[in-house]
């Protein structure tokens, strides 16, 4: 769980810069970089509860 | 962000110098708070594992740092990607790299600026971080991690080129919320998580409140913060964004009001849900308030500034409170909240508040919003793996009884208060 927060955390991170690459558009770019952050968020809580769920196992 | 010419940096010479000089205040506040929210059993420690970092810091970066840090408008390598120059890293030379005025200024200027970053994470570590992993995670910090968010947004770097190459507004952190707050934040996360919770912090099941054992201290390293942070948004300001001396006034009572803010919604909201103000998250939430105040320091009206500040010293209460308990993160001085969330907010805070002349409010938000995605999804897996690698072959925790007895006598041979101090616990079987 932890490899795969983090790998989403970095396909977020690509994700936005994907969209100030390729997109012009005001619009589609701030589809993009939200989607981007939304990646983030996932990867960051997925990150998350694994060492809450292993600080709660070695408690 | 327009960094500062040559030709404007020297007529002011004397003030950023005197900026640049006042700026280590900001460390020694820190300090004081840190080593006033840990165990007196670890105190000595605390301050020495604090000298060590800044040391480190100082050497690390002047040898090595610094030439990927670089300074505005100097040597970098660019990439070109989709027709647009992606200027990564800087490229100075390894042999005398300041030798002209405004790169002299901003390696002297980082210099302290990278230990402040550095000690950040110190306070997450409090207790049982060994000091021998202390020194190679801020070595590799201030070699390999601090400069990248330095020359991305301070140093002419891909972030605050945003404006010319893909037309938005440029990243905006005048004060180093990006630079040194939020990477010394996540730099706090990661340790937290590796090290795991102080022995007895969380017993049968219930999180155990391990009060700091001199909060005078902790309050005293408040004000002194206050300068520091002062110190270093302006020199920041004027060296690397593109502030006027006659903008310094404002910057100022900027930061004084962030502080008071963060501090006072801190005091209301523990006054709220305690009954009574919690003086150790009241001084968080100062630091939160002057945390989320300098990614816009001089360019945000006052009462803009006072309510950033306030959100941020709500925020801070609320999410110590979340990380302990909810999320198991043992973080004795609150850094992570404290700096990497305030730091975020204040830079989102930024993009709201502030106004850029020939760009739109909606690509100064995606600018700060592309920022805040670099911190999280690029620096912070960096960091943590970092860190992990880091803890493979030197250990990053002290063994069991280093967590009983103290880091003092466990790694320093004697107590920070040998006279004085008993502690009951060390003398139960276990």
């Amino acid at each position: 769980m932890k490899l795969i927060g983090s790998l989403l955390l970095i396909s977020g991170w690509l994700i936005v810069l994907a969209a100030l690459v390729m997109l012009q558009a005001l619009a589609q770019r701030a589809a993009f970089i939200a989607a981007g952050f939304g990646t983030e968020i996932l990867g960051l809580a997925l990150l998350t509860n694994a060492y809450t769920a292993l600080q709660r196992r070695q408690k | 962000m327009n960094p500062a010419p040559s030709g404007q940096v020297a007529p002011n010479l004397a003030l950023i110098l005197s900026c640049i000089l006042l700026t280590p205040l900001a460390s020694a506040g820190l300090a004081l708070i840190h080593q006033g929210l840990g165990r007196s059993r670890s105190a000595a420690h605390a301050m020495l594992a604090t000298l060590c970092t800044l040391a480190i810091a100082a050497i690390v970066f002047t040898l090595l740092g610094n030439h990927w840090a670089g300074y505005p408008n100097g040597p970098a390598h660019t990439l070109q990607i989709a027709n647009a120059p992606w200027n990564w890293l800087g490229a100075l030379p390894y042999s005398n790299p300041a030798q002209t005025v405004l790169p002299a200024l901003a390696l002297v200027l980082q210099v302290f600026t990278v230990g402040v970053a550095a000690i950040i994470p110190l306070s997450a570590g409090t207790d049982r971080w060994r000091l021998a992993p202390i020194c190679l995670a801020t070595a590799v910090f201030a070699a390999c991690i601090y400069p990248l968010m330095a020359h991305w947004v301070w140093a002419s770097g891909w972030l605050s080129q945003l404006s010319a190459n893909f037309h938005l507004a440029p990243f905006q952190d005048f004060g180093g919320a990006a630079v040194i707050q939020v990477p010394g934040g996540l730099m706090a996360l990661s340790v937290a998580w590796i090290l795991g919770p102080r022995r007895g912090k969380y017993s049968d099941g219930i999180a155990t409140a391990i009060p700091g054992h001199n909060i005078v201290q902790v309050l005293f390293g408040c004000l002194i913060s206050l300068i520091g942070f002062i110190a270093l948004e302006s020199a920041a300001s004027l060296l690397f964004g593109s502030a006027l001396p006659e903008q310094i006034p404002a910057l100022i009572l900027n930061a004084v009001l962030s502080a008071s803010a963060g501090c006072l919604a801190a005091v209301l909201t523990t006054q709220i849900r305690y009954r009574k103000p919690d003086a150790s998250l009241s001084a968080n939430g100062w630091i939160a308030g002057l945390v989320a105040g300098s990614a816009g320091c001089q360019w945000v009206s006052p009462p803009a500034a006072i309510l950033i500040a306030a959100i941020a010293g709500l925020l801070t209460t609320w999410l110590v409170e979340i990380l302990e308990l909810r999320l198991l993160v043992d973080d004795p001085g609150g850094a992570i909240s404290v700096h990497a969330a305030s730091g975020l907010w204040g830079l989102l805070a930024c993009g709201l508040f502030t106004t850029q002349p020939g760009n739109s409010h909606t690509n100064h938000i995606l600018a700060q919003l592309v920022g805040i995605a670099t911190l999280v999804g690029f620096l912070l897996p960096l960091i943590h793996g970092v860190n992990l690698l880091i803890n493979r072959f030197l250990p990053y925790r002290t063994d069991r009884d280093g967590d009983w007895q103290g880091m003092d006598i466990r790694e320093l041979g004697s107590g920070a208060y040998p006279e004085f101090v008993i502690h009951a616990d060390e003398f139960v079987p276990r």
